[in-house]
């Protein structure tokens, strides 16, 4: 609840230090805000699990660990804002108070009890992120991004309210231990397709905000008009905490109605993975080729939640996103410092980088490996923690179907390692990119996390 | 300890070259590797010839999940780790007389993948295993690609996605072997031991067999998953080469005596004779093709694909010959395609062509050169007295054990190796000379260093087998009695 508070009242301390309109105190004052939220989360981790507004909410060891992954990550992306959020830019603090307001969001949205703060959790990260995918407002692609982006996500809020309220009519209760008992004992065993529907409704809704296939047709567009540093909040945080607010409430309200739900979500996530595989391969864009593996990692995603597997699955869930999220801002991170030199974003772009800049070339390298699930990075125990979860309930044909999968995404994966080893520079693009030793070294932090996680996964194979 | 110095200490080396430049790292790589070598030679000698594991360590690495960090040492791993150790740094050596840019990073993978090596030979954990045997991949992928010939990107990818691709089926199999062992409330457990002891029934091992063969079978390789081999030797920088065949393609081997053999036996019963029909047809593939090619490297490349055909049919005859057989010739074969990459390389570099026909005459200028090509040419020709000699001569005996017929056509690969060696040989060397190697100079001292200690452990391993047999008798002995119980 520390986390909350901190966040919203800094958050409006941070929107009056804007006056000063320098990045220069905005950037660190953002800094040190996300580091204290992180700490003070922290100290939450042996607290006794608490409940808030009559047990809408609660703070426990799953809220505190998903915290955690969405307050680093975020501290972790924001050395990367500049030049989207330049000096002197009319609206410079208004985008810092946007992200960590949006963090109030994830953070109910990852502690909620209560269906209703869902969908205020979701609502508070969402409209964040319509507001920050124009934020290039001179950039055509941006505004389509954002007009996009908001129609289509408003709309698919909308099905997901609509979800709620047969939920609610058929179960008589938001709160999610109440929903279990109602799915358990129905009161009136005519409500049961109402249940049904309203389930499935939130599911979809749910499903558009985490990009998951057939629900994903705005994310490509989306995050490639979208500035690159906010993409990459989009794709970590906003999916994290989708993914968490996604498992607790399969997991706590209609884990009864499994039988039911599971093929629907097997289905999406065997199109998820498809989808997302197969569609990375053909872009030429690097940005794309990111949105489309965001894409297919929501799929490895949706195995942890079929396999429903208790602990398993939220140690899987939890340390798969972490991994991913490192691994992403890594690689957003060094594709937003040489696009914004270089002004381009194809796979072209890349080439001769290891020549010119040894570190970013590295980074990237060990972010698409990860991704790419092979070993000596988090990315691989990440699929080995989900792939187990999901093989210790029997679903060895899901697991083998999301193992060729992951077989096509080397392919694409090893594309931006292929141009920045093997091939030489274009001839306009032999002058090394600009990286500040701060940025430096928030890269070669995030590489050694991804190796420190691939190394010792023990240290956090079993936080929750 | 001993063990996890082995494994740490060069990727530690490797990492501190990253400080050095040029000439330095070389050195500096150079002295760690020689280092490790000595380590691992006074690991053999204070070793004790029996069946257990020595220098075990075992400790939890995810505690959670029953994953140990569990390394040792049998014979036949110490086996391997000695001539990994024994290897890596004459090829060091053997690339001093290239001037590859940005040499840190260079001889930092070189070092990086020996630790992949040694680690994939002393895993005694499934997962561990799987974790070195992937490691091992990614330094060579980048030593290939980024510092190979002009055809390397297309190559090094189709070589990655086929190792890759090969690996993940093994994964798979250990992850349901890992269940496996978790079925009649045992805690789950990766251990090697532990997937030893499970009773798994015909079916269950008929396609889990097939699951981690397809693994090891891409690695060696044998055929039809064979076909990024010739390629992927060709194009890589000659360090690389020789790290291949030297090294990386006795992983496969390794893993299917320690890994494969003793898990399904049955599997390995039942699939056996078409896995040698493949081996058979392998050597014979290997050798034909090998008659026909013009560029000398790629002569050796095919010479390896039959050679390794053999080593696999020995494997797979399940008889304490042939499996004594493969490690001696897993020795010999590192020793003998080591150095024969490297007189390729000098060759290349002198005249500054492969092509058979742009070569002759090479004896009249390179007395030492001649000598030493011929000493290695021989000893994989396999003639009495050289390594190749006492491996094939065992590995024949152990498939003919297995199979009349079946050592009959294998022993042609003694013929046939003889035919394109030879052949080369006499292309190469002798005959009159041509434009590119009339003002050919003989070998320099560096030179010397590397092809001297191979040359020895050539007639040491030809006359006396004994010394490195004796260290793997054991442990062959323990994975037999498991594979026929």
């Amino acid at each position: 609840m520390t986390s909350i508070i901190l966040l919203s009242v800094l958050g409006i301390i941070n929107l009056f230090l804007g006056f000063l309109r320098s990045n220069k105190i905005l950037l660190p004052a953002a800094m040190v805000i996300l580091a204290l939220v992180f700490g003070a989360n922290l100290l939450d981790w042996n607290a006794a699990p608490e409940s808030y507004f009559s047990g809408m909410l609660t703070i426990d060891r799953y809220s505190v660990a998903f915290t955690g992954i969405v307050t680093l990550t975020t501290l972790l992306l924001i050395p990367f804002s500049q030049k989207y959020v330049r000096d002197g830019q009319e609206n410079l603090a208004e985008y810092y108070s946007l992200l960590l307001f949006s963090l109030v969001g994830a953070i109910m949205m990852v502690s909620y009890d209560n269906l209703l703060m869902l969908f205020v959790g979701i609502e508070i990260l969402s409209v964040a992120m319509y507001v920050v995918a124009g934020s290039d407002k001179r950039n055509v692609r941006s505004n389509e991004a954002a007009l996009k982006y908001f129609l289509m996500g408003s709309f698919a809020t909308g099905i997901l309210l609509f979800g709620i309220a047969l939920v609610y009519g058929a179960t008589g209760a938001f709160s999610l231990i109440d929903i279990a008992g109602a799915v358990v004992q129905p009161a009136n065993a005519t409500f049961r397709p109402m249940l049904y529907i309203g389930m499935l409704l939130m599911f979809v809704g749910i499903s558009f905000k985490v990009s998951a296939a057939p629900f994903h047709y705005w994310t490509p567009d989306v995050y490639e008009g979208t500035p690159t540093f906010f993409t990459a909040f989009m794709s970590t945080v906003v999916k994290t905490a989708g993914f968490a607010a996604f498992f607790k409430l399969l997991m706590v309200a209609f884990q009864a109605a499994e039988s039911f739900w599971i093929p629907t979500i097997m289905a999406i996530t065997v199109l998820t993975l498809l989808i997302g595989n197969v569609g990375a391969v053909a872009q030429t864009s690097v940005k794309r080729m990111l949105a489309y593996s965001s894409i297919s990692h929501a799929g490895y995603l949706f195995i942890g939640l079929v396999a429903l597997n208790g602990k398993l699955s939220a140690n899987g869930i939890f340390f798969y996103s972490l991994a991913y999220s490192v691994a992403t801002v890594a690689s957003f991170g060094v594709l937003k410092l040489v696009a914004d030199q270089r002004q381009r974003e194809d796979y072209a772009v890349l080439n001769g980088l290891a020549k010119t800049n040894p570190l970013l070339a590295f980074v990237m390298t060990v972010a698409m490996l990860s991704l790419a699930g092979i070993p000596l990075t988090g990315g691989f125990f990440g699929k080995f923690f989900i792939f187990g979860a999901a093989m210790d309930k029997g679903y060895i044909g899901l697991v083998v179907f999301a193992v060729l999968m992951s077989m096509v995404s080397i392919y694409y994966y090893l594309r931006p390692v292929i141009a920045m080893y093997m091939r030489p520079a274009e001839e306009d693009m032999t002058e090394p990119v600009a990286v500040g030793p701060f940025q430096s070294a928030i890269l070669v932090l995030l590489a050694l996390l991804t190796i420190l996680l691939g190394v010792l996964p023990g240290l956090l194979s079993k936080v929750l | 300890m001993l063990t996890v110095f082995l494994l740490l200490f060069p990727v530690a080396a490797a990492l501190l070259l990253h400080f050095a430049k040029g000439n330095a790292a070389r050195v500096m790589a150079l002295g760690a590797a020689l280092v490790e070598f000595a380590v691992a030679v006074y690991a053999a000698v204070i070793s004790q010839l029996t069946a257990q594991t020595q220098f075990e360590v075992n400790v939890p690495w995810i505690a959670s999940s029953g994953i140990n960090f569990h390394v040792g040492m049998d014979g036949l791993s110490l086996v391997l780790v000695l001539l990994t150790a024994f290897l890596v740094p004459l090829i060091i050596l053997a690339s001093f007389r290239h001037d590859y840019p940005n040499a840190s990073a260079f001889y930092a993978l070189i070092l990086f993948m020996q630790t992949g090596l040694i680690g994939v030979f002393v895993s005694l954990d499934a997962f561990l295993f799987y974790f070195f045997w992937e490691v091992a991949l990614i330094p060579i992928y980048f030593l290939a690609g980024v510092w190979g010939s002009e055809r390397r990107i297309a190559v090094t990818f189709k070589f990655f996605l086929y190792t890759i691709i090969g690996s993940l089926f093994m994964l798979a199999a250990f992850v349901y072997l890992y269940f496996q062992t978790g079925l009649h409330g045992a805690a789950r457990s990766s251990d090697l031991l532990a997937f030893y002891n499970l009773t798994l029934s015909s079916d269950q091992q008929s396609w889990v067999f097939w699951l981690i063969f397809i693994a090891f079978a891409v690695k060696m390789p044998i055929f039809p998953f064979h076909t990024w081999q010739p390629d992927t030797y060709t194009e890589s920088p000659t360090p690389a080469t020789m790290l291949l065949s030297g090294i990386m393609l006795k992983m496969g081997i390794y893993g299917t005596l320690r890994w494969l053999l003793p898990i399904v036996p049955k599997g390995v019963s039942h699939w056996g004779p078409l896995v040698m029909v493949l081996c058979i047809i392998g050597i014979i593939y290997g050798a034909i093709i090998a008659i026909r090619q013009r560029d000398v490297k790629r002569l050796i490349a095919y010479s390896s694909l039959s050679h390794v055909g053999l080593m696999a049919a020995g494997v797979f005859s399940l008889t304490m010959i042939g499996l004594q057989g493969t490690v001696i010739q897993m020795l010999a074969h590192g020793v003998n395609v080591v150095g024969m990459f490297f007189i390729a390389d000098i060759i290349q570099r002198r005249t500054g062509t492969r092509d058979i026909a742009e070569l002759g005459g090479l004896t009249k200028n390179t007395p030492a050169l001649s000598v030493t090509f011929l000493v290695l040419l021989l000893s994989t020709v396999a003639l009495p007295l050289t390594a190749g000699f006492v491996g094939e001569f065992l590995l024949l005996g152990g498939v003919y054990q297995y199979n009349h017929w079946m050592g009959a056509v294998a022993g042609l690969t003694i013929i046939l190796g003889a035919v394109y060696l030879l052949r080369m040989f006499q292309r190469v060397m002798l005959g009159p000379d041509t434009q590119f190697t009339a003002t050919i100079k003989d070998l320099t001292g560096s030179e010397l260093a590397v092809l001297v200690p191979l040359i020895v452990l050539v007639f040491w391993l030809g006359l006396f087998p004994g010394t490195f047999m004796r260290i793997s008798e054991p442990a062959i002995t323990q994975i037999m009695t498991i594979v026929t119980r």
